[in-house]
């Protein structure tokens, strides 16, 4: 058919594993249409403006930097696969991160995109368990993620067998959590070594300009390629017959059809596209089980953050117990744990960014803040944004709450009410579901997932994802025909 | 087209696929993954621009054809021959 309603494959979600997908298919000559609901692209990375001031959703960092001229690295196959050049990213390293428990910054560990600081820092520290450690690291990093099968096997079991160090053990598992785990408390170890190399082994970098360049290069490689985007134009319905996707049902109401769908948006947020009867407002209740979710706060200063002595950590992973809990808190917010992100603090070659920012990020739970009405929201969004404020300063230099607020010039926050309202992910999820669909599978033969709840996380991995949904179930797919 | 062409042509898909791959000492005879860091997903790719900027369909059981520039070559030229044939 060459209607101008049909496509080869429909998108589900311009976010990044979706622009990647549409990527990919475009170059290859599909007929392509993404499309997303909200009017910008991004996804769970997106970006918007406020008051005049640039600011991104989600981004800290990107995972799995390495230097130029690496090979067979997630990084370089991701490049070459969108037909990107690594210039055209314009990463710059971070200069340092730290992972810091107890109240007064007791315990912690170091790391840069040198893996041999990492290991010099538990060589120090944790004398009696490099030995351990560089077991388990040479066992990570062979392991490759593009696998579809996953383990099932529990991260904290494996590596209890190399370290036995409970305090470096969550040292260890702490960042990995924050950047990229949908299960409390412990991680399937396939996922686990995902983030263990993408982290420790690779690095983390950012561009100068944040999300922005890098969602430019994908929305220019996808138009070039001819690929179609819609946005302000979700999915409110996919009609099955004889378990296919027979048509694509947008919000206005209207209907385009497609051989192949491809759903970044969550298997069971999918699925509830499939649904007869879809619901009304909001997000469901989640069977099964709660989702991973954060609140972030966003501070602009008219200072360069090294001006109050916060110039060495691009990244602070902080707790102030001994033991790392990471899971749904009752609170609405637990300040036990968090990161700091400063953006000032990557190696930008020379230049400052033009104001001073610091994010702060906490685990948060979803149903809290969805209740609230709009006045009460407000107002407890001012309130959390003091205590969080309160509980990461105790791991930087001390500064007082006076020359902080004079030297604020804007602040931003956002919750996990947030996060469903401008992506759809299920109970502010940002990480997805704890359970994961490796292949990318539904049970329909042409709608197939990809991005969070296909398994790989983070910029890197759901652009990877949605290369591998684009190649494994349609490219190869018509090959094999 | 000849083989030389042949592998001439293989060769500048594989530098537009793998643009930080040094090709210019290339061995013909040895396996193209013994020689570049080529994995699963570039060979697909070879494959896919073979299609896309010159109609040839190589399936899937066949990949193994393309291990090496010589045995591209042999493979390949057949068939861009039979193509141009039928033009």
């Amino acid at each position: 058919m060459n209607s101008p309603s049909h496509y080869d494959t429909v998108i589900v979600g311009a976010g990044m594993s979706g622009l990647a997908a549409g990527i990919r298919l475009a170059h290859f000559g599909r007929r392509v249409c993404i499309c997303e609901r909200h009017s910008a692209p991004g996804g769970l990375n997106s970006f918007y403006s406020i008051g005049g001031r640039k600011y991104d959703v989600g981004l800290h960092a990107m995972t799995n930097y390495v230097p130029a001229g690496t090979k067979g690295t997630p990084l370089g196959r991701l490049l070459r696969q969108l037909r990107i050049e690594r210039e055209e990213l314009a990463l710059c390293p971070q200069k340092q991160s730290r992972v810091v428990f107890g109240a007064g910054g007791g315990a912690g560990l170091r790391f840069t995109n040198d893996r041999a600081v990492l290991e010099q820092e538990i060589a120090e520290k944790f004398p009696r368990q490099i030995d351990g450690f560089r077991r388990l690291a040479t066992s990570l990093g062979i392991y490759d993620e593009l696998a579809a099968d996953s383990s099932g096997a529990s991260a904290r079991a494996v590596v209890r067998r190399h370290i036995a160090d409970p305090l470096l053990e969550d040292l260890l598992f702490c960042p990995l959590m924050y950047y990229g785990s949908a299960s409390e408390r412990d991680m399937d170890y396939a996922q686990f070594g995902i983030m263990f190399r993408s982290i420790y082994l690779e690095g983390l970098a950012r561009p100068f300009e944040g999300i922005r360049p890098i969602i430019r290069v994908l929305l220019d490689k996808f138009r070039v390629a001819g690929g179609e985007r819609r946005m302000n134009c979700g999915v409110a319905r996919l009609v099955e017959r004889g378990g296919r996707v027979a048509a694509v049902v947008l919000d206005d109401g209207s209907e385009i059809t497609a051989d192949h769908v491809i759903s970044s948006i969550g298997a069971d947020e999918t699925r509830a596209l499939l649904r007869a009867a879809p619901y009304a407002t909001g997000a469901p209740a989640v069977e099964g089980g709660r989702r991973l979710s954060f609140v972030e706060t966003i501070r602009v200063l008219r200072t360069q953050p090294r001006d109050f002595g916060w110039g060495d950590d691009t990244i602070v992973f902080f707790n102030d117990h001994d033991r790392f809990d990471y899971a749904v808190p009752a609170e609405p917010v637990d300040l036990r744990s968090g990161v700091i992100c400063i953006p000032n603090n990557f190696d930008y070659g020379g230049r400052d960014l033009p104001e001073g920012l610091v994010r702060v990020t906490c685990l948060a739970n979803y149903a809290a803040w969805a209740a609230l009405p709009e006045p009460d929201y407000r107002a407890a969004k001012a309130r959390w944004l003091g205590a969080m404020t309160a509980s990461a300063g105790r791991f930087l230099l001390p500064v007082t709450e006076a020359a902080l607020d004079a030297a604020t010039v804007a602040t931003d926050m956002f919750t996990p009410r947030t996060i469903t309202h401008f992506t759809g992910h299920w109970q502010g999820a940002v990480y997805g579901s704890p359970c994961k669909v490796r292949d990318g599978g539904t049970g329909l033969a042409n709608l197939h997932l990809c991005g969070t709840d296909q398994g790989m996380l983070g910029i890197v991995g759901s652009m990877l994802s949605g290369i591998a949904a684009a190649n494994r179930h349609v490219l190869q797919a018509a090959a094999r025909a | 087209m000849t083989k030389d062409e042949c592998k001439q042509l293989v060769l500048s898909i594989i530098a537009d696929i793998a643009p930080d791959e040094d090709l210019t000492n290339v061995k013909p005879d040895v396996r193209l993954r013994e020689q570049l860091q080529l994995d699963s997903m570039d060979f697909l790719d070879i494959v896919m621009e073979l299609r896309k900027r010159h109609g040839i369909e190589v399936p899937e059981a066949e990949y193994i054809q393309l291990a090496s520039l010589d045995s591209c070559a042999e493979y390949l030229t057949p068939k861009f021959n039979a193509l141009a044939g039928q033009s």
